[in-house]
């Protein structure tokens, strides 16, 4: 069974950097790790080859320099390849193009499986998904808490706001995984000399076939017309019980028009 | 309180230009050792340590590790399975023997890491830590078969190890220990005595404790002569490394201590019942000299803890001196507070925790750099310099650092103002926490003593003397630049006291050696301070190559500030150095009588 797993490379959220003001998006000239949230579908991959008994976990990034850092981590926790798509005239790409370049790049895995995070904890757009799926004409499932391959068949517990649906759907899909859902394990020191030596594949989007004009900022269909600084966050209200914690807490919940 | 980030970029400019880590993959078995490699490794440890370990440090503190009336000894709440992802990920390894699953890496790139480990719980990197140095004396002095049967389990770290000297009459005398090993007659041991203060006697962490323990056989010669190591396993192993019975060792009490309260310090009773089953390591009578084998890495590694709580602490003091508003800073606007960071007190304390940190990180790390030259060296002369300069860096190392560390803990608390005394605070836990050090593995005082009467003989003084002579290469390289004029100044005139207190040393050492010991603590804070002033001016001169202007600004701002704070004082020292015995002995006489 070959997964693929899309991993995005971001600035390191505990040292994000700055805004460009000119294209009103993150800087990305810094060093990029792993996003946490793909760390999860590493994970629930690694897990699915392992009950499998055979296969491999295959890796596909997109970014605008030849960052492999997050690759590496990702590789280190045992997937055994990666492609890496790094052209300059990706910088800017919208969430669509992203997903062509990443459709064209899976496509050629010929994957039994593709994961990705429900959403990037930069981007935050929680649509690359389900437009990869769409543009490789897969079936797309997502929210994923747990995956079972049975044959030819993806059986999904999806998560939703009262539980879980159980969802099935033929091979090959795209499925979306949760954050928080599985342990993804650190990797070992071993496994780090090991990612030294696995393939990374760095593909431009001429390999790819894709027309520069569709991508980065030429091709975005998005406008990102205006930032502003998010409020600062205000100093709670403690609630101390003496007695009438319940009663409190339910006017202050009914205040804010939540109950 | 703070989270702990690990200093990647500090770390990464210490490997890079105090230690010339190039020259380390040089050496022999070092070469997979490539920079790519090694950031890898850096970046994955630091994550790991952050998120892993760091956050188990308070728990630890505030409940401990207990012993449970059964003898067993439960380890503070988190670290039985902090610890078990310390094993799957191997970081204990790194630097050990590939034939027994390391990694065979520099020692210096383990002592990074070791850093790492140590910032974010140094109770809890002791267990990993006296397991280091019973791999280390197993390496160099086991049989094949205990090294066959022992080491891959102990270097994974599915089995820890302690280290046994200890007992109520033997703490800095070693020699006057008691427990005994009388011959089984099947080529085993039996061994009787209790040992105290044992680090990780006991706990719930790994498999297996494997402890080392020292005793003497029938008959053997008084003193650290008549000393043989022995290894005693909590269970026993089967020839095939399976776990077998439970040996006759147990913890009988566990002490309450000022800090480091994670891990649990054992009273540990051997042979109370049918005799605890040991096995010789190395020759009879030959125990020390095991133990000085260790030694070195040992001092290192609690020289390398002052360092590391001090980085945290310093993590800690810097972030609350953001936060905390009081007072109004010069030229600040009316009526608005400043936050204390502003107040050019509070600048002084910090920079001088910085400096220092950095100084420390330098010292360390060359110390562990010679070390590898000392034993993967390219010829006998580089593995003899590097042994040298080993032997004279590990008691600045262990004592330098250890001094320093509970020094600027106590900076760290100060900056916290009141709330720096109260515990919710989490940084009177720092100052707890590394008060240790300058006393176990070698008092300081020990270590001063080590340094004047041992290292500075040292081929008749030439060891010394050439780590003062690569002192004055610094110097010279400081000529003509303006910025650095002042550090330039005050290394010379450090530099000058130190060489004339050395050759004092060295001159009445040998017709007088009470005069020595007397001003020995003295010249140790002379050699350490001004070796930490070479660190800090190497630094700024190779910022100053970096090409990264923001970088050769902070590393010269850090050279000056140490300069004029610690390498200033350097010849005020020197008095003290040279004082001699003889008010000492009329102190003893009188004041001191009792
Ligand atoms: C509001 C907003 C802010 C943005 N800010 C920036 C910015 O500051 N700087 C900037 O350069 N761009 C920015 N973008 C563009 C955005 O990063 C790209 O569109 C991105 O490649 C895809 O969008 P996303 O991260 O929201 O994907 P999502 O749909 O949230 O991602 C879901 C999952 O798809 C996969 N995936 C997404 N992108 C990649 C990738 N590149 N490689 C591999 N897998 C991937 C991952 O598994 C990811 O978790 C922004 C877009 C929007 C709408
Ligand atoms: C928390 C903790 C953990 C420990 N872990 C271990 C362990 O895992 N294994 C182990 O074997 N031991 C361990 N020890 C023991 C530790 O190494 C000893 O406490 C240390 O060596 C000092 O010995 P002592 O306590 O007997 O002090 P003493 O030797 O009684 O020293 C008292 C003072 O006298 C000074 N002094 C002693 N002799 C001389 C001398 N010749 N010249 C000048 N000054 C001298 C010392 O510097 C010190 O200031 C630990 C101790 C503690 C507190």
């Amino acid at each position: 069974m070959k997964v693929v797993v899309c991993v995005k490379q971001i600035p390191d959220p505990a040292d994000p950097g700055e805004l460009d003001p000119d294209s009103k998006t993150l800087r990305r000239d810094v060093k990029l790790i792993l996003d946490e949230s793909d760390s999860y579908g590493v994970e629930m991959a690694l897990q699915l080859v392992d009950t499998a008994g055979e296969g491999e976990v295959h890796l596909v990034s997109m970014v605008p320099n030849n960052e492999v850092s997050g690759l590496r981590t990702a590789l280190a926790m045992g997937a055994a390849g990666a492609s890496l798509i790094s052209d300059e005239c990706l910088a800017g790409s919208d969430a669509l193009g992203t997903a062509k370049v990443l459709a064209k790049a899976i496509a050629a895995q010929e994957p039994d499986l593709v994961l990705t995070a429900t959403e990037s904890s930069d981007g935050y757009t929680g649509t690359v998904p389900v437009q990869i799926a769409e543009l490789l004409g897969l079936p797309s499932v997502t929210f994923a808490k747990e995956i079972e391959i049975d044959g030819s068949t993806a059986k999904v517990k999806r998560q939703t706001e009262a539980g879980y649906d159980d969802v099935e759907c033929p091979l090959p899909a795209v499925v979306s995984v949760t954050a928080g859902v599985v342990e993804p394990r650190y990797p070992s020191f071993k496994g780090i000399m090991a990612a030294k030596n696995k393939p990374v594949e760095e593909l431009t989007v001429e390999a790819l076939g894709i027309d520069a004009g569709e991508v980065g900022w030429a091709g975005s269909r998005q406008d990102i017309v205006e930032i502003t600084a998010a409020p600062v966050r205000e100093a709670g209200e403690i609630i101390e019980d003496e007695g009438d914690a319940h009663e409190r807490i339910v006017a202050f919940l009914d205040e804010l028009k939540v109950l | 309180m703070t989270d702990y980030r690990t200093p990647l970029a500090d770390i990464r400019f210490t490997l890079r230009n105090i230690v010339d880590f190039d020259a380390l993959t040089g050496l022999e078995g070092f070469a997979h050792a490539e920079p790519d490699l090694v950031d890898g490794l850096l970046d994955e440890a630091a994550r790991f340590f952050e998120q892993v370990v760091a956050p188990t440090n308070r728990d630890g503190d505030t409940v401990g590790s207990r012993r449970n009336d059964d003898g067993s000894v439960t380890a503070a709440p988190g670290l039985k399975e902090a610890y078990r992802l310390y094993v799957e990920a191997g970081w204990g390894g790194v630097g050990f023997p590939e034939e027994y699953g390391g990694g065979n890496f520099p020692w210096t790139l383990s002592i990074a890491i070791q850093e790492m480990l140590t910032s974010a719980n140094m109770a809890f990197s002791l267990c990993p830590l006296l397991t280091q140095g019973a791999i280390d004396a197993l390496i160099h002095h086991g049989s094949e078969i205990q090294r066959e049967i022992y080491l891959e389990k102990m270097i994974s770290g599915e089995w820890s190890g302690t280290m046994n000297l200890t007992e109520s009459q033997a703490g800095s005398d070693v020699g006057a220990l008691a427990t005994k090993a009388v011959p089984r007659g099947d080529g085993t041991w039996s061994i009787t005595g209790q040992k105290i203060f044992i680090t990780w006697g006991e706990h719930d962490m790994a498999d297996n404790i494997i402890h080392l323990v020292l005793a003497r056989t029938p008959d053997s010669p008084p003193g650290t002569k008549g000393i043989s190591l022995f290894l005693v396993p909590k269970f026993l192993v089967d020839d095939d490394g399976g776990l077998g019975e439970r040996n006759d060792v147990s913890c009988v009490s566990i002490e309450h201590k000022l800090g480091i309260h994670a891990s649990p310090t054992c009273v540990m009773s051997y042979g109370d019942n049918e005799g605890a089953i040991g096995w010789m390591i190395g020759e009879e009578n030959a125990g020390m000299r095991a133990m000085f084998t260790m030694m070195n890495m040992a001092r290192l590694s609690v020289g390398l803890e002052g360092l590391a709580v001090s980085e945290r602490a310093y993590q800690q003091a810097l972030a609350y001196a953001h936060e905390r508003r009081q007072g109004r800073a010069p030229g600040a606007p009316k009526g608005v507070s400043s936050p204390i960071v502003d107040h050019p007190d509070i600048q002084r304390t910090l920079l001088d925790m910085k400096s220092c940190i950095d100084a420390m990180r330098g010292l360390c790390y060359r110390n562990a750099e010679a070390l590898d030259h000392a034993g993967h060296g390219i010829d006998d002369d580089d593995r003899r310099r590097g042994a040298q300069l080993a032997a004279l860096l590990t008691p600045l190392s262990k004592a330098w650092c250890t001094d320093l560390g509970v020094e600027l803990t106590n900076e760290s608390v100060q900056v916290h103002g009141g709330m720096g005394y109260i515990e919710e605070a989490g940084v009177a836990q720092h100052l707890r926490d590394v008060r240790i050090t300058p006393i176990y593995e070698g008092t300081n005082g020990i270590q001063a003593i080590d340094l004047v009467g041992r290292k500075l003989p040292l081929d008749g003084g030439a060891v010394v003397r050439a780590h003062l002579d690569s002192i004055g290469v610094t110097l010279a390289d400081l000529d003509g630049i303006d910025e650095l004029a002042s550090v330039a100044g005050h290394l010379a005139a450090a530099l000058d006291a130190t060489t004339k207190a050395t050759e004092w040393l060295l001159e009445v050492g040998s017709s007088n050696p009470l005069d020595g010991l007397a001003g020995a603590a003295d010249y140790l804070a002379m050699l350490a301070s001004t070796t930490g002033g070479q660190i800090l001016a190497d630094a700024a001169l190779a910022a100053r190559e970096s090409g990264d202007a923001d970088l050769a600004r902070n590393k010269a701002l850090l050279a000056r500030f140490f300069a004029a704070h610690r390498l200033a004082r350097v010849p005020g020292l020197r008095a003290g150095v040279e004082s001699g015995i003889d008010d000492l002995a009329l102190g003893r006489a009188g004041i001191l009588a009792g």
